[in-house]
Order: structure tokens, then C-alpha cells, then sequence
């Protein structure tokens, strides 16, 4: 190999940040989504209604079975099949992540819900909220609180995921990366400036989880 | 046997520790008391070296604890410790709880090892208990099963760390009955204890420590009888009320 | 919707032999990833526990480094990367000479990013069993390494059965990943099958089930290993 240069990457900063942007954007939307549908699945679950509560439990382990790379094929397939016609590889990739990381937010949200001692959930009642109000106003605000680290955990477990979007060709910051690197044959400044990058941001999120953390168990 | 000589030890800004100067000789048994977080439990601890002190001196059999050339483990095997929650390993029998150490650290061969442990339990009076594991004894049993596992090093001097505080009122007896007899065949021990009773029978010197200092350290009798000083008298007078 | 079924598609030669073949590859990677995760995660996971001051920063620097960076780009590091780094001749061996060098690095990438997972699962694990155990052990007089292989480790290991089942899972699932480098696991194969076939919602649920199917069996019987390992009194971390 030659000289490490740099110029690769500094000749082709805008691109790069339009990649980065599509990587933000998923994550971001991914995020909410899951965390809505994950919601919901938790909730179903833990009110215990039966079927539905089942079905809930299923999807859940089902979906934390298979490989995110498959799931992203599957939407990939199915979504045009659907529509009847082809459409942009990110709607199919957003509902690839969001079916997927909503299996991961149930169970943590789960959990977070059941960290709230259970005489919160009679105390509310005993004031005359209904089941729904109590979840609303009592049991979920002090759960996500105590979840705050883990989701943000989870969003950036969620924010390196994002990069297999890969196998669609969709082109986030990765793929705009690897376009570069193989038009230029500048594989080695291209992929350690993505780790970099990636690494940055990763560990800057972590670093927050965890300060939120301390401030929590405090 | 053990000297303690100003040993003051800091967590942070907090001294846990104030120049605290204490000593165990050979055959003596020395009882610790005083308030929650007075820094007794430190003490002990550091006499093992489980704790480090930051200042002064303390030398256990003529080695001096935190001293660099001073092989810590070859110190513990001959200084016995017992813990307030007992710390059996929870994946052995009571038995092999007894056996590990000998095996591992005194080389003994399994064979000694399994008869002395046979002893020991019998001396606890526990040997039908042997094959069980700690989660199905009484916290009182496994007390007495951790004792044994420290005897069975052949200890020149026993630590108790707040022995029966974890235990519920009715098993207490058995423990200290054990530790009574330890005490009148002879051996050394320094036990961080608010058994009052137990110190009044068997103890030769009490230390009364409070916030990091040993504020007293006298004969048991003299102690009970004429403690000299405010704080001493009013934690007696608190203890022994009930 | 329009579509043609045809199940019948998977039982047929070539495709179940790709189905087979896939799986196999999937497997054997997974294995020998699990090899170097658990055994190097194991290793950090007592350097970052053990009271060595330089042994703690270096397990917190691996772990760092590996779990900040996305699979998939460790994976082009090490494929695309490493052997420009290294001296022409061995960079040669390892692109060229080596026995299958995609199969080869995938197993590498995921072992080593999966090490990282598995480190922190077995820190927990120690710090579970507690300092008061590690001070009854050294106050028997064992050194800090007795210690860990007669107290901290047998302790650690049995409550941590069920994580390190999820992580070997993971590691499972992303086996996936060597696809992109050309192994042709598992999904490789199915993805195959549709572009050869059309038949793309067979191909996948033909995928989709041997991924599960895998997966609750591993769980299944973890689940009994852990019932034989499990000691009175002891509470697995879930």
C-alpha cells in the first residue's frame, strides 16, 4: 500500500455527510417506531389478555430469533410485492428495523415496567384512575425514567445496526464510504476514517448511558 | 501476636480510621464493640490486610501487614477469619467447604484434608450435615460450618467480623457456644461483636471504638464496671437496657 | 398481489442441497467464533475484575474499542484492511494463500467482537458473586488466581449461563454478516435461491424457520444444562 492519504476522505466530505444523514434519519425513525410498537407489545403483554398477550409473546421471540440481515431481505421482497410496484429501498429497510428493533424495546420497556413496584399500580387505582390512566400517568413515566440508559443503550446498539443496510445497497454512510474507497482504490483511509467516525459517536453515547446512570442511582 | 500501632485509613475524604493503636497478645481474646460505622469492621478487616491502612503499622506474628515483602496469603492461611454473612461457597457441601483451603493452600492431601474436616464438623456439631450445601443449612449452621472451615487452616489466631449479627436471635447461641469454647482452649482471637454477654464471659480486654478511634481499651471487668469515658457509658447504657 | 407458489421449490435439487449446505456453514462459523468469544471474553472478563490496575484498563480499552465499532464494518477492517497493513508477503497469505480467507475472517471478526459481550457478561457475573466471597476465599489464604478458578469462576459461570446462551444466539445470528465478505451461509443461500428462482417467499421462510427452529432448540437445551449445573440457593441472572 501506498502513503496514508487523506485527501480521499477531505475531496469527499459532502457526500459523506449525506451518507451520514440517511444513517441519523434511520436511526431516528427507527427509533420511534420501535419504541412505539414496542410500547404496545409490552403493554398487551403484561396486561395478560389472553391471545392477544400470546400473540405478543410470539412475535417477540420470533422476531429476537432471526437475523436482522434476513428481516431486512424479507421487507425488502414483500414490501413492492405488496405495493405492486418498486419503491425506494428506505421505506422497506424503515419497516425492516422498526418490525426488528420492536421485539428489543418490548422486552426492555417490559422490564422497566415491571421495575415499578406493583403498589404504585394499586395506588392509582385506589385514587379511581382506571387500568389505562394508571399505565399513562403513573407506571410508565417512572419506567422510562428508570430505562432512559438502556434505551439509549439500545439506540446506538440500533445506530450500528443500521450499516446492514448494506446488503440492500442503500446508501447510508457506509455504503457512501464504499463507493469512494472502490472508485479510488482508497479501501484503507475510507473504511478506518467509517470506524472512526462510527467509534465517535458510539462512544460518546455510551459514555452518556452511563452518566445517566450514576445520576439515576443516585 | 497482633499490634496495631496508629493506623489511620481514609475512604476519599472520610477517615475511617484515626491513628488507632490496639494489640492481641497470644492466647488473649480482645472484643470490639461500638456503634454502627465507628470503623470496627475496617479494623478487623485490616488486620488480615481484606483493608489497606494508609498510615502507621500493623504487624500480625512479626510481619508487618502492608508491607511490600510480606506474603499476604501465606499471613491469612495462619490468621482464621469469620464473616457476618459467612461466605460459605455456595457451589461446595458444607464438608468441601472445609476441605478447599487445606487442599489448595496447605497442600495437605485428600485424605487429611477429608479427616481433619471430619473433626472439625463434629466439633461444630454438624457432621450429619456435611454433604449439604450452604443455601440448605440455617444461617446459624453455616456460621458454625464457616468456623470450622477457618480452623481448619490450623489458624494461630481467629478474626470475627460481627459473627452473629446476620443470625436470627434463636441460633445465636449455637455460635457462640462454639466461640466460647475456642476461647477457653486457648486461642487468640479479636472478635468486632455487640454481644455483651459473650464479652463479659470469655473476653480479657474490651476496645470500644467510635467514629474511627478506639476511645477505650481496658480490662473487660474495668470496662463494664467503670467506663472511662462519656461515650462508652452511654453506648453500654443503650445496649444493655434490654 | 400476485404471486406464484411454489413449495415445493425447496425440496427440490439443487436448492435443498443450498438450504443444507448454507446451514452447515452457518454452524460451523458459529462454533468456531463461540471458541474465540468465550475464550477471550472470559480472559477479559477476569482481567477487568482482577485487582491489577493495568490488567482492568486494557480488558476496558478491548471492550471499548470493539463494541463502539458496527459488525459489519470490524468485518471489512479485517477483510479489506488487515492484510494492506501488514508486510507484502503476509498480507498476500492472508488475502490469498490462506485456507478460506472470507470463512477464515468472519469467524475472526465475530469472535473477537463477540469477546467483548461475552467480557462484560462474565464481569458481571464475578461482581454478582460478590466481594464478600472473594474476601472468604483470600482470607483462607488461596492467591487471587485460586480464588477465581475455586470460588469467583465456578459461581460466575453458573449464574451467567442463561446471557451467555443469548450471546452465542448473537453470535448465531450475526453469522450472517460473512455474507457480505462471499460466505455462503445460510441466508447467502436463500437469497440465492430467490434470485435464481423467483421463489423469494419460500426461499426466506425456509430460512426464517431453520433460524428459529435453531434458536429454541439451543435455548431448550441450555435451559436443561443449566437445571444440571444449577446449585441449592442460587439465582440465575436473567
Amino acid at each position: 500500500m501506498g502513503e496514508f492519504d487523506y485527501s480521499v476522505i477531505f475531496d469527499n466530505i459532502p457526500f459523506l455527510i449525506d451518507g451520514l444523514k440517511v444513517t441519523f434519519l434511520l436511526t431516528i425513525l427507527a427509533v420511534i417506531g420501535g419504541m412505539i410498537l414496542g410500547t404496545l407489545l409490552a403493554l398487551i403483554r403484561i396486561a395478560q389478555i389472553p391471545v392477544l398477550s400470546w400473540i405478543a409473546a410470539a412475535y417477540v421471540n420470533f422476531f429476537r430469533s432471526l437475523p436482522l440481515i434476513l428481516v431486512i431481505f424479507w421487507l425488502y421482497f414483500l414490501v413492492p410485492l405488496f405495493l405492486g410496484r418498486p419503491v425506494g429501498s428506505f421505506y422497506s429497510v424503515l419497516i425492516a428495523f422498526v418490525l426488528f428493533e420492536a421485539a428489543y424495546y418490548s422486552e426492555i420497556i417490559r422490564a422497566g415496567i415491571s421495575s415499578v413496584r406493583s403498589g404504585q399500580i394499586a395506588a392509582g387505582r385506589a385514587i379511581g384512575l382506571t387500568y389505562p390512566q394508571t399505565m399513562r400517568h403513573i407506571v410508565l413515566p417512572q419506567a422510562f425514567r428508570s430505562m432512559l440508559p438502556v434505551l439509549l443503550t439500545q439506540a446506538i446498539v440500533l445506530f450500528q445496526d443500521t450499516s446492514l443496510v448494506y446488503v440492500v445497497g442503500l446508501k447510508d454512510f457506509l455504503v457512501s464510504a464504499e463507493l469512494i474507497a472502490n472508485r479510488d482504490q482508497r479501501l484503507v483511509e475510507m473504511f478506518v476514517f467509517v470506524a472512526i467516525v462510527y467509534f465517535i459517536f458510539c462512544f460518546a453515547g455510551s459514555l452518556y448511558a452511563r452518566h445517566l446512570q450514576r445520576k439515576l442511582a443516585t | 501476636m497482633i499490634s496495631i500501632q496508629k493506623a489511620s485509613k481514609w475512604y476519599g475524604d472520610f477517615q475511617v480510621l484515626n491513628e488507632c493503636s490496639t494489640s492481641v497478645s497470644t492466647g488473649e481474646v480482645v472484643v470490639v464493640c461500638g456503634p454502627s460505622g465507628s470503623g470496627k469492621s475496617t479494623l478487623i478487616k485490616c488486620v488480615n490486610g481484606l483493608e489497606s491502612i494508609d498510615q502507621g503499622e500493623i504487624i500480625v506474628d512479626g510481619d508487618i501487614v502492608d508491607a511490600k515483602k510480606t506474603n499476604l496469603n501465606t499471613l491469612r492461611s495462619k490468621i482464621g477469619m469469620v464473616f457476618q454473612s459467612f461466605e460459605l461457597f455456595p457451589h461446595m457441601s458444607a464438608i468441601d467447604n472445609v476441605i478447599l483451603g487445606q487442599v489448595k493452600v496447605l497442600k495437605r492431601t485428600e485424605e487429611e484434608a477429608q479427616i481433619r474436616a471430619i473433626e472439625l464438623m463434629n466439633q461444630v456439631g454438624l457432621f450429619e450435615h456435611s454433604s449439604k450445601f450452604p443455601a440448605q443449612l440455617s444461617g446459624g449452621q453455616q456460621q458454625r460450618v464457616a468456623i470450622a472451615r477457618a480452623l481448619a487452616m490450623d489458624p494461630i489466631a481467629l478474626l470475627f467480623d460481627e459473627p452473629t449479627s446476620a443470625l436470627d436471635p434463636e441460633m445465636i447461641n449455637d455460635v457462640l457456644d462454639v466461640m466460647v469454647d475456642l476461647a477457653q482452649e486457648g486461642m487468640t482471637m479479636m472478635v468486632v461483636t455487640h454481644e455483651m454477654g459473650f464479652a463479659q464471659k470469655v473476653a480479657h480486654r474490651v476496645v470500644f471504638m467510635d467514629e474511627g478511634r478506639i476511645v477505650e481499651d481496658a480490662p473487660t471487668d474495668q470496662f463494664f464496671n467503670a467506663p472511662g469515658s462519656d461515650r462508652a457509658r452511654l453506648f453500654l447504657s443503650k445496649i444493655l437496657t434490654h | 398481489m400476485n404471486y406464484n407458489w411454489n413449495w415445493g421449490i425447496l425440496f427440490r435439487d439443487p436448492y435443498l442441497g443450498w438450504l443444507v449446505d448454507g446451514l452447515f456453514w452457518t454452524i460451523s462459523l458459529s462454533l468456531c467464533a463461540w471458541v474465540i468469544a468465550f475464550s477471550l471474553g472470559s480472559l477479559l472478563g477476569i482481567m477487568r475484575t482482577s485487582s491489577s490496575r493495568v490488567l482492568r484498563l486494557l480488558g476496558t480499552v478491548y471492550v471499548e474499542l470493539f463494541r463502539n465499532v458496527p459488525l459489519l464494518v470490524q468485518l471489512f477492517l479485517w477483510y479489506f484492511v488487515f492484510p494492506e497493513l501488514l508486510p507484502d508477503d503476509a498480507g498476500r497469505w492472508v488475502k490469498r494463500e490462506m485456507p478460506m480467507p472470507a470463512l477464515s475472517t468472519a469467524i475472526l471478526a465475530i469472535g473477537l467482537y463477540t469477546a467483548s459481550r461475552v467480557c462484560e457478561q462474565v464481569r458481571s457475573g464475578i461482581e454478582a458473586v460478590g466481594v464478600g466471597q472473594q474476601n472468604a476465599g483470600k482470607a483462607i489464604g488461596m492467591t487471587e488466581p485460586q480464588v477465581y478458578k475455586h470460588v469467583l469462576l465456578p459461581n460466575a459461570f453458573r449464574i451467567i449461563i442463561p446471557p451467555l446462551t443469548s450471546e452465542f444466539l448473537t453470535i448465531f445470528k450475526n453469522s450472517s454478516l460473512a455474507l457480505t465478505i462471499g460466505v455462503v451461509e445460510l441466508t447467502a443461500m436463500t437469497r440465492q435461491i430467490e434470485e435464481y428462482t423467483f421463489q423469494g417467499f419460500e426461499a426466506f421462510t425456509a430460512a426464517t424457520v431453520i433460524y428459529s427452529v435453531v434458536t429454541f432448540t439451543v435455548m431448550f437445551l441450555m435451559r436443561i444444562v443449566e437445571r444440571r449445573v444449577r446449585v441449592p440457593g442460587m439465582i440465575p441472572v436473567s
